[in-house]
């Protein structure tokens, strides 16, 4: 990110059209927040095409929700909790100056998504499986207002995979992030990029915080599985 | 007065001279560079779009469809909408005169992430190259407004390749923003509080928040778009439940919007102009600070106004009616602010102020012929009709690229160290603002009287109006070729410029032109208001 | 050099910069055992039948737990205001463009005329 990174006995140095190594890290923060609300703003037409059909099409949406598997969509959501503790506890490593737990933390938290976007995959392979992606096969069966399901299922796909796809750039970021907390390049003095990427990260919990309900909780009474 | 500096100790090197190279620019993360890098890109664009401005003005030319067919002429409309819009208007004044003035302005020495700067115009050269091998290929038809489900299932067109090149240029758009705001907020000289900033930045600054909250709602919208079109999922197709309706609503969240993104840099553009020609500082400051900002955040709530026509609710339509009209009292009061500032000021009529003062009487034709389609009632008499399209040709050329050219003629010394002819510079002015009228308001009549847009023939009747409209512009057409002409020359011939030959209190003058890769020489520490014109020189550490 | 951060140039207060901040890890994993629990409230919740209020009970505890993941896990209690300010105009703007759109479709129908 920033060939500001420097042996841990070295003192980092602003970039150049910098005053101070104070600023930097301002504006970077600033500038990762800003980067977030325009993501807010990305995610946010989907939620917004959902809201407009689910108002529409509510039997076929409630329906069609029942086909995700509620017990596997929960356990999904907590391992990405857990994933957000493992990041929020490696910048505060890097803040500590702990090196070590900087790269246990970040393993750990590249481990458990990991799982996530497994488990993700196995329940894409699933609606494949049962016909219900969207296209020439598609099928929900035992849905009401059946024709209307697709969109539900175009949905689900479009905004978790949305969300996937940012799991799966910040994957590779954290790759780079261990191999560089390994090589001791992150001190309390500067720690800004696995500060910011814990922003980033933590906001692609959030998105899934919301999409866990949205997808996976309508009308399930009478429906527990 | 224009002072050219004595022949001078030019050993110094600046900006342009400092590394030599094809890789030294393309490498570059000097935002001046940058900004000269977006100049040829964004003028090829504009060159590009004006092409088949003159191809849609000669098929109209005549009533019958003789030169196109109807798909042809639909290819037309479209690319050049989505041209002049998307990749010349929106970037033309950030992307150029912001990129490179607005660190200066504010005493920085480069905005504060140079490299995702260098990284925005790459994604919009990548956009850009889509939007190319669209027109290459036989381009798209639906519109720049890809109107579903025409555009989702029916066109024949490029219309995958082509979203995809807006969806990228897109991201361009919201790294730009993203690193203006980041950059007033954080690299201001000391001394430089919000208040003693030149109205150019609060303009930035208020375009940046909408080109950073509204941009990410388009890109997903045509994403969407693309998917539907790509793989048959209904989001915005009625045979799949979709809502059409839908699809204009994220449509417009942007694109109503987006045009406060073109015009607001423009009028960031005329009160630099105007204070400098009239040697007073500007009338109202805080007036016209605010007026930008809530230009923008206005902005957002009105698009509806573009939806007055289809299945939209009475009821929204009325809210929007109202959020139009109330949108357009802090634009009104920035005409007033500026009028006010040449009242008894010392005006100079310089090139730039030909087209400032241009800017002030045709934004305000282009604005008020809004509030009548902001009506409902006449809204439905008047939408789709060429009424519409003399609208926003005066606010977007007679407003934005009239702030864009007097921009370009204002900072040109400063970016390039030399001076065009103010002879022809003066008379490219009025050729431009002679043409653009003849062009455009002919077609204020032809709306009125029915001729509907997007349609390559209309009755016997509409002809005189459309031949004047056409022969408009091609004057316009010349006034733009003289201006590139006498510019492009001026790089090789053009008289030595100094510092400041417009006398000018913005922080940009007080450095050498072209200046030098660090901007100062020592950094900038300000002690005034903004606009302090005084009898001696303006004191600043440079 | 020297800059007197109150006078101009640079932002309010950065010496409470939050990066000086070291949140106590109890704080953190009080934080991620509500949102353990709030997941399982949600999803037990769920197959409850409260009609119309199911998605607001569900949209309720979503908004509280990602509260908890802003202002904690994120550090947003301890940031400055402008950050404050950047993420309140997101919410904002995600707000009119989710309201404003359901305006036009929850008001159809309501000037009376047909299709509209």
């Amino acid at each position: 990110m920033s060939s500001t990174a420097t042996p841990l006995d070295q003192t980092p140095v602003a970039r150049h059209h910098f005053e101070n190594l104070e600023q930097q890290k301002d504006a970077s923060t600033i500038g990762m927040w800003v980067f977030l609300i325009t993501e807010i703003m990305f995610f946010g037409g989907l939620f917004m095409a959902y809201f407009a059909y689910r108002q529409a099409y509510p039997a076929a949406f409630a329906s069609a929700s029942n086909k995700t598997n509620l017990l596997i969509g929960a356990f999904n959501t907590t391992v990405l909790i857990c994933s957000s503790l493992t990041m929020a506890l490696a910048v505060r490593a890097a803040a500590t100056g702990k090196k070590n737990l900087i790269v246990l933390f970040l393993i750990l938290t590249l481990l458990l998504g990991g799982a996530f976007l497994g488990v993700k995959a196995y329940e894409y392979h699933d609606k494949w499986v049962h016909h219900e992606v969207p296209g020439a096969h598609f099928e929900c069966e035992g849905c009401q207002d059946a024709g209307h399901t697709p969109l539900f299922f175009a949905l689900y796909f479009g905004m978790t995979g949305l969300h996937a796809s940012h799991m799966i750039i910040g994957f590779f970021i954290l790759v780079y992030l261990i191999r560089q907390a390994g090589k001791g390049a992150y001190t309390p003095k500067w720690f800004t990029p696995v500060e910011m990427f814990g922003l980033y990260w933590h906001f692609v919990d959030i998105v899934w915080i919301f999409l866990f309900p949205l997808l996976y909780l309508i009308d399930r009474s009478g429906a527990a599985k | 007065m224009i002072t050219t500096a004595p022949p001078a100790v030019e050993t110094k090197k600046n900006y342009l001279t400092e590394k030599e190279g094809l890789m030294s620019w393309l490498l570059t993360s000097d935002h001046k560079r940058i900004a000269i890098l977006y100049l040829i890109a964004v003028v090829a664009f504009f060159f590009i779009g004006g092409l088949f401005a003159v191809l849609i003005r000669l098929e109209l030319a005549t009533p019958a469809g003789d030169l196109v067919d109807s798909n042809t002429y639909n290819k037309f409309f479209t690319m050049h909408g989505i041209i002049m819009v998307l990749f010349f208007l929106i970037p033309s004044i950030p992307a150029i005169l912001g990129n490179f003035v607005l660190p200066m302005m504010i005493g920085a020495k480069d905005l504060a992430f140079p490299k995702i700067n260098l990284l925005s115009w790459y994604i919009y050269m990548v956009g850009g190259v889509f939007t190319l091998y669209v027109l290459l290929s036989g381009g798209v038809d639906t519109g720049w407004t890809f109107y579903t489900p025409f555009s989702s299932s029916y066109s024949n067109g490029y219309v995958i390749a082509a979203g995809l090149g807006i969806f990228i240029n897109g991201f361009s758009a919201i790294l730009t923003g993203l690193n203006f705001i980041v950059t007033v907020h954080r690299m201001r000289a000391p001394g430089l509080t919000w208040f003693r900033l030149p109205l150019f930045v609060w303009a930035h600054y208020a375009t940046s928040m909408i080109q950073v909250l509204g941009t990410p709602v388009i890109a997903v919208t045509l994403f969407l778009l693309v998917l539907e079109r790509g793989l048959h999922i209904g989001f915005f197709d009625p045979a799949y439940g979709g809502d059409p309706v839908l699809f204009q609503h994220m449509f417009w969240f942007y694109s109503h919007p987006a045009v406060y993104i073109m015009i607001l840099p423009s009028m960031g553009v005329v009160t630099e102009i105007i204070t400098t020609f009239c040697s007073k500082k500007p009338f109202g400051y805080t007036f016209i600070a605010f007026s930008s900002v809530a230009i923008a955040v206005f902005g957002f709530l009105v698009w509806g106004h573009h939806l007055f026509v289809s299945s939209q609710s009475v009821y929204a339509g009325m809210v929007f009616s109202v959020l139009s009209y109330i949108v357009a009292i802090p634009s009104a009061i920035k005409v007033f602010n500026w009028t006010a500032t040449m009242y008894k000021g010392s005006v100079r009529l310089e090139t730039p102020m030909l087209y400032a003062i241009g800017f002030i009487g045709l934004f305000t034709v282009g604005g008020l012929t809004g509030l009548f389609l902001a009506s409902l009632g006449m809204n439905v008499h008047l939408t789709d009709t060429y009424f519409v399209i003399a609208h926003f040709h005066y606010v977007m050329v007679g407003g934005a690229i009239m702030g864009f050219m007097g921009g370009i003629h204002y900072w040109w010394p400063k970016m390039f160290g030399v001076m065009y002819s103010q002879v022809w510079s003066k008379v490219a002015a009025i050729i431009i603002f002679m043409g653009f009228n003849l062009t455009f308001f002919p077609q204020f009549l032809l709306g009125y009287m029915g001729m509907p847009r997007r349609y390559h023939v209309y009755p016997a009747e509409f002809q005189v109006l459309n031949v004047l409209s056409s022969a408009g512009a091609s004057i316009l057409g010349v006034g733009y070729m003289v201006a590139f002409v006498y510019l492009v020359w001026s790089l090789k011939f053009g008289e030595k410029a100094g510092p400041n030959p417009w006398g000018a209190t913005t922080l940009e003058w007080q450095t050498s032109s072209p200046p030098i890769s660090e901007n100062f020489e020592v950094t900038p520490v300000v002690t005034q208001e903004a606009y302090t014109y005084t009898s001696e020189e303006v004191v600043h550490v440079v | 050099m020297a800059h007197d951060h109150n006078t101009g140039g640079q932002d309010e207060n950065l010496t409470e910069h939050h990066s000086e901040h070291i949140v106590p890890i109890g704080i953190y994993i009080a934080v991620f055992l509500a949102l353990i629990v709030l997941t399982w409230v949600t999803s037990g919740v769920a197959t409850l039948d409260l009609g119309r209020l199911n998605i607001f009970v569900a949209l309720s505890i979503a908004i509280f737990k990602a509260s908890l993941v802003l202002l904690f896990f994120m550090h947003l209690k301890w940031a400055t205001r402008l950050t404050k300010m950047i993420v309140m105009s997101g919410i904002y703007w995600l707000i009119l463009l989710l309201f404003i759109v359901m305006m036009d479709l929850w008001t159809r129908g309501w000037m009376g005329v047909p299709g509209r």
